[in-house]
């Protein structure tokens, strides 16, 4: 019994669910759910279907490369059974487990970095911008607490005031 | 083995149906059209060919039924003497003549006719012809029509007749009525006779089978038999006589020694005696049968007597056959009710056929033929010395081993059987693993764990390595403890600003929906022009709401508003009449004096007082209220044409529909329909 992974959407398979899909090249295809299965028979692109991991992974959005992803290798040669080995074994995949979801967690923080300071950017800009859709300037020039947006206004006196008087 | 079977005869049709098959499928498959003016060859060869397709029709039906019934003479004589039993050899034969003479002067009509026919010279002369043959073949028919419905009774009974191989090996059970012979063949073969305290519930022969010693043996159940002179036998008793003697059977004669039959035992033993001329060349054993009512060995002397004179009789017939006299197979005893003894009556009877059947082999001649293919060729030894097999001695010893060891040691097979059998006991397939320490066998390994597979992990140097990544994770997050987010540069906005942001987001949102909702009427469906503004959306109340929301005072232009509305703008003319100098600042300076004012002076209340009819108002120019009144009616006839024809005006021309329907397809009730 094992575990595999969805062909399209890269989720786990548990025994019991999903399809197989034997190809005559003899490449076998598993997938999760008639969702994914669906999307494969319309021949769309895991790396281009916005859900899946495979496309997170190649934008960036989730951790690619780490040394926890060492440790899950499939074996094909069965290993003789020790005891002590497989306790050993157990407890590590916990510990793996959950530093492999801590450095995730890092990932998305420095991802997010940032976000904050644009967010309060934009919002003052658009405070600027658009307060005359609650506020007429009547009101804003009475009261003013609200700094208007600034607009830049073409003064036309350039001319030296020597010129014009002599006009 | 030919298999008598009756019940592949086609149906017999009765006299009248036969005629309508024949006569339909003369009529079905011949030419039917035929006009005077063919030419003469073609009418007689039609009308011949019609005689001829009936008299062929005729032969073939007639033909099969006398070659499907079977010949009396051909057949084994068991059957043909059953047959005649049942259904009267001469009766049978008499309708078959008919039928087959029936056949030949039909022929003869055809023949006659069809030479007639050649001489026909008009459609209607060979039309009589052809009638005047088929009705005398019609006849001919229903003259043996009783013979055609007494054949069909026979066929049907002869298909219910038992199959009975008349040259397999048979066992035949007779004796008086009520003996119990019906109740032991249901114990030995899976027949299902019907069992009944009155006599003669079984009425004709029925069929079991059973095995012995691998060989199928039938065995036919009879009907009882009376002690009568055979001429005085009805027929089911002649049934049960007719299989005695024919079929080549070991014969199981049943003796009730209770009597609880109704019938003595001399009365059985006077019936023994006048039947054992059937038993001739067949082996036979006498049946003592219901020893649970009265043992053998409590018979009182006389029928002790009797009982030994059949036996005697019956050791006579085992002596006749070469077989030694012993007396332990002539005469038997059992009980149906308690089960006791009846398989040995049935052994001993297919003991003694086969051996009967296996000694008549021997003597005919087709043996000798296979017996001659054979030949155990044997040495002829040159001395008298002794020569036995020689094995070597230690293939003695390693066989004497084995079988010490087989005793020995103790197998799964073994070991199985002790500990439930098959279905019970499941092997332990773990007994025999070779792991370092005895201890893990019976350890069970998880296959998953949290969603990932155990076996992908397992390492012998996992520790190492989790090591060395939870000092690569340490350092990690020293790094990162080191970097704050300073994200903050303290331009945070206020709780107003938040609001007033929340607001202008809500109303930018508005705005977007309004205009997709706009964007997709003004193609797909026509706007309602402002001024039939049915929501009543447009109103200087809600221009002031919404300024004021905005922060201004709106009373400036609401005034404004109103001063600039259709209703005043229409009572413009009357007011210029009647008060001309201080209404004619008034417009002007409106802005200048208060509301209430400006409100007080009826503005705004074209629709507050209504108008009766006629009565004419300054501005629309007639002359007094019936020229008013004159018009209204001369406007109103003018519609009146118009609206019947639902028109909408002088202008619409239009015809919804250029071709309505009902005026261009349909019957008329009346009328005709040549012009639409």
């Amino acid at each position: 019994m094992r575990l595999e992974k969805c062909w399209f959407c890269s989720s786990t398979v548990y025994p019991g669910h999903g399809i197989q899909f034997v190809r005559n090249d003899a490449k076998i295809f598993r997938f999760c759910r008639s969702k994914c299965h669906k999307n494969f028979k319309m021949k769309r692109n895991p790396r281009k279907v916005k859900w899946t991991k495979a496309y997170r992974r190649l934008h960036g959005k989730d951790m690619t490369q780490d040394s926890t992803f060492e440790f899950e290798r499939r074996r094909n040669r069965p290993e003789r059974y020790d005891r002590n080995v497989t306790e050993m074994t157990l407890k590590a995949i916990k510990k793996i487990d959950k530093i492999r979801v801590d450095r995730e967690v890092r990932h998305h923080k420095m991802r997010m970095k940032g976000k904050k300071a644009f967010e309060q950017q934009a919002a003052i800009k658009e405070l600027e911008n658009s307060i005359d859709l609650v506020k007429a300037p009547v009101a804003l020039q009475q009261d003013s607490q609200f700094t208007l947006a600034k607009i830049k206004v073409e003064v036309s006196r350039s001319q030296p005031e020597g010129e014009r008087m002599e006009e | 083995m030919v298999q008598y079977n009756f019940k592949k005869i086609t149906v017999v049709p009765s006299g009248k149906d036969f005629i309508d098959i024949i006569l339909s499928r003369t009529q079905r498959q011949t030419p039917t059209v035929v006009h005077k003016g063919y030419p003469i060859s073609r009418l007689r060869e039609f009308y011949m060919r019609k005689v001829k397709f009936t008299q062929q029709n005729f032969h073939e039906k007639l033909s099969a039924i006398i070659d499907e019934f079977p010949r009396l003479d051909d057949i084994h004589p068991f059957y043909g003497d059953l047959l005649h039993v049942l259904y009267n050899k001469d009766h049978y034969k008499l309708a078959l003549g008919q039928v087959n003479t029936a056949r030949n002067i039909v022929g003869k009509i055809a023949k006659d006719y069809v030479r007639l026919l050649k001489y026909g010279d008009s459609l209607y002369r060979c039309k009589s012809l052809k009638v005047a043959a088929l009705g005398r073949m019609c006849t001919v028919i229903k003259r043996i029509s009783p013979s055609l419905a007494y054949l069909e009774q026979i066929r049907q009974h002869m298909a219910r007749l038992p199959s009975i191989d008349p040259n397999t090996r048979t066992i035949l059970i007779c004796g008086y009525p009520n003996v119990g012979k019906s109740s032991f063949m249901n114990k030995i073969t899976r027949a299902d006779v019907d069992v009944q305290p009155y006599a003669f519930t079984t009425k004709s022969l029925f069929v079991g089978h059973t095995d012995y010693k691998y060989l199928r043996y039938q065995v036919i159940d009879t009907p009882g038999i009376l002690d009568r002179p055979f001429e005085d036998r009805n027929i089911i008793e002649m049934c049960s006589i007719t299989a005695l003697a024919h079929l080549k059977a070991a014969v199981l004669f049943f003796l009730d020694i209770s009597g609880s039959c109704g019938y003595s035992i001399e009365q059985q033993a006077a019936l023994f005696h006048s039947i054992k001329s059937l038993f001739m060349n067949k082996p036979l054993i006498v049946v003592c049968n219901k020893i649970d009512l009265q043992p053998l060995e409590g018979l009182s002397e006389e029928d002790m007597k009797l009982v030994m004179e059949m036996k005697t009789e019956a050791v006579k017939t085992v002596l006749a056959q070469g077989g030694d006299s012993n007396d332990e197979e002539v005469l038997l005893t059992m009980s149906t009710m308690t089960d006791e003894g009846v398989i040995a009556v049935k052994n001993a009877a297919c003991e003694r056929l086969l051996n009967q059947r296996v000694e008549i082999k021997m003597k005919s001649k087709k043996i000798n033929d296979c017996l001659n293919r054979f030949h155990v060729a044997i040495p002829k030894p040159r001395d008298t010395k002794e020569r036995p097999p020689c094995i070597p001695p230690a293939v003695l010893e390693a066989r004497a081993k084995a079988n010490e060891e087989k005793g020995k040691r103790k197998l799964e097979k073994d070991l199985e059987e002790e500990s439930g059998g098959a279905g019970v006991y499941s092997a332990n397939l773990r007994k025999h693993y070779i792991l370092a320490d005895e201890d893990w066998k019976e350890d069970i390994m998880p296959e998953i764990l949290d969603g990932h597979n155990v076996y992908d992990f397992v390492d012998p140097d996992i520790l190492l390595r989790l090591e060395e990544l939870e000092q690569e994770e340490g350092l990690h997050l020293e790094a990162k403890a080191d970097e704050e987010d300073f994200e903050m540069d303290g331009k945070e906005l206020t709780e107003e600003e938040h609001q007033l942001l929340a607001e202008i987001r809500q109303k930018k949102n508005l705005l977007i929906q309004e205009h997709r909702m706009k964007k997709s009427t003004a193609e797909s469906r026509p706007i309602v022009p402002r001024k039939f503004d049915k929501d009543k959306k447009y109103t200087s109340e809600r221009m002031g709401r919404e300024l004021s929301a905005l922060g201004i005072d709106p009373s400036k232009a609401i005034d404004r508003a109103r001063s600039r509305s259709v209703t005043r703008r229409g009572r413009k003319r009357e007011r210029s009449l009647g008060r001309e100098g201080a209404d004619g600042e008034a417009m002007d300076i409106d802005d200048e004096l208060s509301n209430k004012k400006l409100r007080t002076r009826s503005r705004s209340r074209s629709r507050s007082k209504s108008r009766p009819p006629g009565e004419v108002t300054p501005g629309e120019g007639f002359k007094d209220s019936a020229q008013k009144l004159k018009a209204i009616r001369i406007a109103k006839k003018s519609v009146k044409v118009r609206n019947k024809a639902a028109r909408k005006g002088e202008a619409d021309r239009v015809i919804p529909n250029l071709k309505p329907k009902h005026l261009f397809s349909g019957k008329r009730s009346i009328g005709k329909t040549t012009r639409r």
